[in-house]
């Protein structure tokens, strides 16, 4: 359960907000808001997940500080998201992972670079490491084929059971019925959301990110994350497809689906990722809380490097810098699975089931 | 602003909420050089705009963000009606019609409208709601007019104008501990009214102005409107009336802003501290009659009522920011407000007694009245029987006052003598008074800050550069 002083302070603050109701204009928060009188702990972690963090409301705020009544609605929910996170972590034993994420994260991705490199110098030995590899199954001279395919399954598997415990957790937590959360209206509402980042336009000009001017600028940056990241998602299933049953080994000539997409979602993960770490550099810190920070700048990060790497393999695959670069590609990006419940990655999920709830609650409302 | 003698500039405007904003930027885009002085921190600037929600002008057709049409003989009944005829016919129509589509101008200086939506639907065809409410407008006005080049400082308060023969030639501020002087072409003075100011509300009010609650910004002292008067500038409007409604007792002194309004008086009974009513608390629509209930609690003793309620009636009404105080009998009622539980518990019984039968309805004006009971209550009235009961303290909340300068329509001060100021313009609050001589309209303030502005920063920036008016 978040802290009893974290929900008394987003309970003052929503209730001071439903009272004035001026920003309802901006996002998905003030209009859910608006259908209660009174936020139970389950209406605020709703409420919390909901929000996107455009800041609209809190360079609008009449009463955000130095006012006395000190409304930071932007703040106030980012932690109370952050204790979320860590309050739905399974198994539940690694909530601490939240805790002080930037470093966690970090150590982890770092050791398991560390470990898949030392794995190919040890078992493969330097001769093969440095050596130039060229056509089919290049890849698998340097890291052998069971060796990507099984502990990368594994965790795929492992993250996607995690992630769907914590939704389904969610989900009941906040007091959501089943059949709602696989109510098809309301998911493919909730998607059209997602594909839009419909609630970072902050009302039609943007949000107030990194500073009070409205701008789309981190909008078209998360867009860029988003597809990038599942670019490159369908690049890895197209190849894992031409293995199987095409019988294909990688690498693949650039001109092959797998290339082209892997390439296309590396730069836009590159310049998403890349960019919004310069707006968070930039970014006014008051509506903001410093403790999200290392998870958000971790997260961003380890994107960055995921797709830095891989598109370096691709230009130096058919030097000897090869199998160095692949086995720091694949540590790179089994820190990011390892890491993918116990880090920023949650929030797609969180954030999702609470368009999911919000689509189900304002169909209602509406009818 | 290193050296203070040299502080010279084409066009001075004194103050820093929305009027002083439009004159500013039209000045400035007119060609003359214009310093602000605003006398708030730059966190609270805007005065009383920082609060404001909405704006009323004429349009010809409906658009994204609003229903309909409203057209100017519409626009001027709307005005006779709430002001009783107290207005200046020429001034007024000059209002309504510089009015048109003002929409357009304000998106092209920043400010983002939005859809009407829930609470405020019964202005969606007249007001256009701006996105994020007033600091958001501010916000993009102040942006805007910084993006123009015009010169902005802060915490900069206006002590004294320097006017000789009618004309204006520089003011004296107070600028980070040190009095300062800026020689100006001109001057548009668009620093509100004086509601802020305690001294100034007791010499109208008496002691009972201790207990007044002011619902907007701290910042509006009214100074320059004292200087003005002080310098022969012909007044307007009532000086002693001052626009206040009915607002939670535990709102704070400053800023409270729209949070700490209540809606639930015509949902039970309203007494005074001896726990008596004093007024029909059903005798109109709450819309049309909130603004009567703040002098109302100011004539009842130490300025205080409280509205009582029971479980039928709490959800009927905007939430508001301080929860009721609740209990499970009238008496324990009574004694949590410190009423005596005995004077409050025969008032209800007597109270219930009086109703007859009727449909309740909020949505009309219903049949639900009491009979033979001296105040009546007209419409909506229920018996308290139902616990919890519920209960809120209010106190009058001072919105703005009416008392302001005369302006003509170029908007320059007109003096005692009749004379028009040349280079002495005023817009916004401290004019709004030859406009709305009394009463009030959904966000027609803006509406008057937005014309005379635009029009004082015109003549203001075509007197400094031209040298005449």
């Amino acid at each position: 359960m978040p802290s009893t002083d974290l929900l008394k302070e987003a309970e003052r603050v929503m209730t001071i907000c439903n009272a004035c109701r001026y920003c309802e204009g901006f996002c998905a928060v003030y209009p859910a808001m608006e259908l209660r009188r009174t936020f139970s702990e389950q209406d605020l972690k709703y409420l919390a997940n909901l929000c996107h963090n455009c800041r609209g409301c809190y360079y609008a705020c009449q009463y955000a500080p130095p006012h006395e009544f000190a409304v930071n609605v932007s703040k106030t929910f980012a932690e109370l998201r952050l204790e979320i996170y860590s309050n739905f972590t399974w198994p539940g034993f690694l909530a601490g992972m939240f805790r002080r994420n930037g470093l966690l994260v970090s150590m982890i991705t770092t050791l398991s670079v560390a470990v898949v490199v030392l794995l190919a110098f040890v078992l493969q030995g330097p001769a093969v490491v440095f050596s130039t590899h060229l056509g089919e199954n290049a890849f698998y001279k340097v890291i052998p084929y069971w060796f990507i395919v099984i502990p990368f399954s594994a965790l795929a598997i492992y993250v996607f059971i995690n992630l769907l415990i914590g939704s389904i957790n969610f989900w009941y937590e906040t007091g959501g019925q089943l059949s709602e959360l696989i109510d098809l209206r309301a998911n493919s509402q909730a998607i059209k959301d997602v594909l839009q980042l419909k609630y970072l336009d902050g009302g039609g000009h943007g949000c107030n990110y990194p500073d009070d001017r409205f701008s789309m600028v981190r909008r078209w940056l998360h867009h860029c994350v988003f597809y990038g990241f599942l670019l490159c998602f369908a690049s890895t299933t197209i190849a894992a497809i031409y293995d199987h049953f095409l019988h294909r080994g990688a690498p693949y000539p650039f001109w092959s689906w797998p290339v082209m997409l892997g390439t296309v979602g590396g730069l836009a993960l590159l310049v998403g990722t890349g960019g919004l770490l310069y707006l968070k550099w930039q970014m006014d810190t008051v509506p903001a809380t410093a403790r999200a920070f290392g998870m958000d700048v971790g997260f961003l990060a380890l994107l960055f490097f995921a797709s830095l790497t891989g598109l370096l393999l691709l230009i130096l695959r058919e030097t000897p810098a090869m199998g160095t670069l692949l086995a720091v590609h694949l540590g790179v990006v089994a820190g990011l699975f390892i890491t993918m419940p116990y880090g920023k990655f949650v929030h797609a999920v969180y954030c999702y089931a609470a368009l999911v709830r919000n689509a189900v609650e304002q169909s209602r409302g509406g009818s | 602003m290193s050296n203070p003698e040299q502080i010279k500039t084409d066009v001075l405007v004194v103050g820093g909420g929305n009027a002083a904003l439009c004159a500013a930027m039209t000045a400035r885009e007119a060609g003359a050089k214009v310093l602000l002085l605003e006398s708030a921190p730059k966190d609270f600037r805007g005065g009383n705009s920082r609060h404001t929600r909405n704006i009323r002008y004429l349009h010809h057709r409906g658009n994204d963000c609003l229903t309909g049409p409203y057209l100017e003989d519409e626009f001027w009944e709307d005005l006779l009606q709430v002001t009783g005829g107290q207005t200046h016919a020429q001034l007024a129509r000059l209002t309504i019609r510089e009015s048109a589509d003002i929409g357009q101008w304000m998106n092209a200086h920043g400010c983002h409208f939005q859809p009407p939506l829930r609470g405020t639907l019964h202005l969606a065809r007249t007001n256009a709601h701006f996105l994020g409410g007033g600091k958001a407008l501010m916000n993009a006005y102040y942006a805007t007019a910084g993006k123009l080049g015009v010169e902005i400082m802060y915490e900069a308060d206006v002590r004294d104008l320097e006017i000789r023969d009618g004309k204006f030639e520089a003011a004296i501020f107070e600028f980070e501990g040190a009095s300062q002087k800026v020689r100006a072409k001109s001057v548009v003075v668009a620093s509100g009214g004086f509601q802020a100011n305690l001294t100034w509300l007791k010499e109208c009010w008496g002691e009972a102005a201790d207990n007044f609650i002011i619902r907007g910004s701290p910042y509006d002292r009214g100074r320059p409107l004292r200087v003005l008067l002080d310098h022969g500038a012909k007044p307007v409007g009532d000086p002693r009336q001052c626009h206040a409604v009915a607002i939670d007792a535990r709102a704070p002194k400053f800023d409270g802003g729209i949070v700490t309004r209540l809606d639930c008086v015509s949902f039970g009974i309203v007494v005074n501290k001896n726990a008596r009513r004093f007024y029909d608390e059903g005798e109109d629509f709450w819309p049309k009659r909130y603004a009567i209930w703040g002098r109302l609690v100011a004539h009842q003793p130490d300025q205080i009522a409280f509205s009582i309620l029971d479980s039928k009636s709490i959800d009927l009404f905007m939430p508001s920011v301080f929860p009721p105080v609740e209990a499970d009998t009238i008496g324990e009622l009574a004694t949590k407000l410190e009423l005596d539980p005995t004077a409050l518990e025969a008032v209800v019984t007597e109270f219930n007694k009086s109703i007859r039968p009727g449909t309740f309805d909020p949505s009309i004006l219903d049949d639900c009245a009491t009979k033979a009971l001296e105040p009546p209550k007209s419409h909506w009235a229920r018996p308290l029987d139902t616990p919890p009961f519920y209960g809120y303290p209010l106190r009058p909340g001072i919105t703005f006052t009416y008392l302001g300068i005369t302006v003509n329509a170029k908007a320059q001060v007109i003096m005692q003598d009749g004379q028009a100021a040349p280079n002495i313009h005023a817009a916004g609050e401290i004019m709004a008074g030859n406009i709305l001589g009394q009463g009030y309209m959904a966000g027609f303030g803006l509406t008057i800050g937005t014309v005379f502005g635009r029009i004082a920063g015109k003549e203001a920036a075509r007197f400094a550069i031209d040298g005449f008016a």
